[in-house]
């Protein structure tokens, strides 16, 4: 059961924070949007991904096991 | 402990509520500044964006930490009538009632502020969100508070610190309207009108009011307490 | 564009008897009796011309349903461009938790296509019986008909439609009437709306088969998909398969437009001939540069090729493209491409629901360099620069629109590479004061978006 990274694109505003605490997965472009690498997170990038998932303002980010929806 | 502030008749109490309020202040000033400041825009490598928020959200729970021992220590000083009502209830208090009553109005909006953020998940974004503009009110009512029942505000340090809280709040507003000029017009010209009125309000008011002559009698400390003083320092009266 | 109301048969037998038990192999079959006059189908015309509305007998809860059976068989996929097998879309809904409800999408927001429209003013009662019927193989009591408020012919010949079903009985149909707008018909905009909220689409999971309207398990289908199902479930799933490929059976209805005699609505068999087509609809008027196939989320494939190219999902994808929503919009050798592309892409990044930043900054930028090279003011590097903005865009948005104006600028980009580098060197063509060949709603609604912004890091 992996998990992954994925941002709801609709809720997002460009915050950022998400791409300072999970830089392995997350990039920002030119105006500040996430760009996310939806590869499955390997055991020691699961926390700093939950953490980022908490950092952001708008709960966009959302960290999401295979086949299951968060929350 | 206890022994000491009895002998004193409670002055540590009055001292602790001062100093804590003052803290308390300029936390929260600093706690409006680092918040109207946007995140995304005044970020730098050395203060990444979630070491902003992460400070402010910090910054925030500890001058609520403040704010709780300067309402309870308050209460604890025998000198002013000042009962644990007071601190939620604004208005009813017989100390200064207007004046305590913005302390109680300040706190329970950041009372409001702190539990839907604290809870934000629950009680989603945008209730989290419009509930936090009301910081906005909070800050000022705050500022006025201070000056309306500190007793010493006269004294150079209370006040130089009250207006560099000011000056920081203002500061903070400008850069941010600068910085994002001229998206969301309508919100900018309220924001510097907002600030621009409150600013002239203390310019206009001060002098003749918290600095002016006989500001205890004319804020509503009950006449029994006025020109007498069971401390060393004189708290009311000859100001 | 030319109202193509005039509805035509290609490829098979042109006479097509209108007697129930028609030949496997004719056509047409959507458009069997429809059209000679303008007019819909009415009622009884429709049941002399295909049959009663076979109805299931009453089944056990846990059988499965006799139409998603036949339908499975029969290899139908949707013709609302996605082309997802119809029986599985079905079936994933009458396993969902609730009741269900069923919605046909007639909203047609593709501007190049007429399909839909087509089928909602000349023969609404196929679409209709097929809603109601796949509303009884889902134990649904509902079906909501959505209908483009713009399009105020097929709303009322629905509506006069749905009045003249009463008599049938079976689920209650209801007609709701859209927003205009490009994205209002994609499936969880449509069921964003029709739950009484904007139309705009939502974020997924959940899909509209688990949680659609009011929560509801939906199934959301296109008009004309709702249409096959209908003949299906009277002539069978062989009958069904006699036309069309292995992969891809039955016919299909396609909107031909551009430089052809006859531009319009023709129902053909998959895999047919594009050359002949083009032929049946009278031949070309013009030289042809390229065909869009898809609509304006779809691929160009170059004139040179077109003769040879058989309008399957399993050949175009040898051009990389796919019969989608079956617009086939034919640009001549007289129409400047660049230009074209440059009115499609700024009129596509307008028409963003304006909810996801990639979408609204990266379309617009995307337009606004295509129009740069188009005028002859883009630097050197803008082929790349646009290059890499449709690789941005690609699955950052709720919904597949800024993946749609990707493609479609790429294969532009592609296709027209000559026309491109000499806009980039040279600026403005003779061919671009041209009237527009592609066309597009006469003006452009304005969603409830926010203006393209970019946020400083």
């Amino acid at each position: 059961m992996s998990q992954r990274v994925r941002v709801n694109p609709i809720t997002c505003e460009a915050h950022g924070m998400c791409a300072e605490l999970l830089p392995e997965r997350i990039t920002l472009d030119e105006w500040g949007y996430p760009i996310i690498d939806g590869e499955p997170l390997p055991e020691a990038l699961i926390s700093h991904a939950k953490r980022a998932a908490q950092a952001c303002p708008t709960f966009a980010l959302l960290v999401e096991r295979d086949g299951t929806r968060p929350r | 402990m206890t022994s000491i502030l009895a002998a004193s008749g409670g002055s540590a109490y009055w001292y602790l509520t001062r100093s804590t309020g003052a803290v308390a202040l300029v936390l929260l000033t600093g706690a409006v500044a680092l918040g109207v400041l946007d995140v995304r825009r005044f970020s730098t490598p050395r203060w990444p964006r979630f070491v902003i928020d992460t400070l402010h959200r910090n910054v925030s729970l500890l001058a609520m930490a403040f704010l709780a021992l300067h309402i309870l220590t308050s209460v604890l000083d025998s000198f002013a009538p000042i009962s644990i009502l007071d601190a939620v209830i604004p208005f009813a208090g017989s100390y200064r009632p207007f004046w305590l009553g913005l302390g109680a109005v300040s706190f329970d909006l950041l009372l409001a502020v702190t539990i839907t953020s604290l809870l934000r998940r629950r009680f989603g974004y945008g209730t989290w969100r419009a509930i936090h503009w009301l910081t906005y009110a909070s800050w000022p009512i705050a500022l006025l508070h201070g000056f309306g029942t500190g007793s010493d505000v006269r004294s150079t340090w209370l006040f130089g610190l009250s207006v560099a809280c000011l000056a920081a709040v203002l500061a903070a507003v400008l850069a941010r309207v600068i910085a994002g000029w001229p998206q969301n017009l309508r919100v900018r010209g309220a924001a510097l009108g907002g600030a621009g009125v409150f600013s002239l309000f203390l310019l206009l008011w001060l002098p003749g009011g918290p600095l002016g002559t006989e500001w205890a009698r004319r804020s509503g400390t009950p006449s029994s307490l006025l020109g007498h003083s069971t401390h060393t320092k004189s708290k009311e009266g000859s100001k | 564009m030319r109202s193509p109301l005039s509805t035509q048969t290609a490829l098979l037998e042109r006479d097509a008897p209108t007697r129930l038990d028609v030949g496997a192999r004719t056509l047409p079959r959507l458009l069997r009796g429809a059209g000679a006059d303008g007019a819909p189908l009415a009622l009884d015309d429709h049941i002399a011309t295909h049959g009663e509305l076979p109805l299931e007998h009453k089944r056990r809860r846990r059988e499965t349903s006799r139409l998603i059976e036949q339908l499975e068989r029969a290899g139908l996929r949707g013709h609302g461009g996605a082309g997802f097998p119809t029986a599985r879309k079905l079936r994933a809904v009458a396993a969902a938790r609730g009741r269900a409800i069923v919605v046909v999408n007639a909203t047609e927001g593709e501007p190049a296509s007429l399909k839909d429209r087509t089928l909602c003013q000349l023969a609404p009662h196929l679409m209709l019986d097929g809603a109601q019927l796949a509303a009884q193989a889902l134990g649904a009591d509902e079906v909501l008909v959505a209908v483009c408020e713009s399009a105020s012919a097929s709303v009322e010949t629905v509506a006069a439609a749905i009045d003249e079903r009463r008599r049938l009985g079976g689920a209650r149909l209801r007609l709701s009437t859209t927003p205009p707008g490009y994205v209002a018909g994609q499936e969880s905009a449509l069921v964003n709306f029709l739950s009484n909220g904007p139309a705009l689409p939502t974020f997924t999971p959940p899909r509209p088969f688990e949680q659609g309207v009011s929560r509801r398990p939906t199934l959301v289908s296109n008009a004309e998909t709702y249409a096959h199902i209908a003949l299906i479930a009277r002539h069978g799933s062989e009958w069904f398969r006699a036309l069309g490929t292995s992969s891809q059976p039955g016919s299909a209805l396609v909107t031909l437009s551009g430089p052809v005699a006859n531009p319009a609505v023709y129902e053909i068999e998959h895999g047919a001939s594009l050359g002949e087509l083009i032929d049946a609809a009278g031949g070309p008027t013009a030289g042809v540069r390229a065909a869009l196939l898809g609509g304006y989320a779809g691929t160009w494939i170059d004139g040179a090729h077109l003769r040879g190219v058989a309008l399957s999902d399993e050949h175009l994808a040898a051009h990389g493209a796919t019969l989608g929503a079956g617009v086939i919009a034919l640009l001549s050798d007289d129409a400047c491409p660049v230009a074209e592309t440059a009115r499609v892409a700024r009129w596509l990044a307008n028409e963003s629901a304006g909810q996801c930043g990639p979408c609204i900054n990266g379309l617009d930028a995307l337009a606004a360099t295509v129009a740069e090279i188009a005028a002859g003011s883009a630097g050197g590097d803008a082929a790349r620069r646009v290059e890499r903005l449709t690789q941005l865009v690609r699955r950052r948005g709720a919904c597949g629109h800024p993946d749609g104006v990707a493609r479609f600028v790429h294969s532009a980009l592609a296709t027209f590479e000559p026309e491109f580098s000499d806009h980039a060197r040279h600026g403005r063509c003779e061919a671009c004061a041209r009237p527009a060949e592609l066309p597009l709603p006469a003006h452009t609604h304005t969603s409830a978006r926010r203006t393209a912004q970019a946020v400083a890091r």
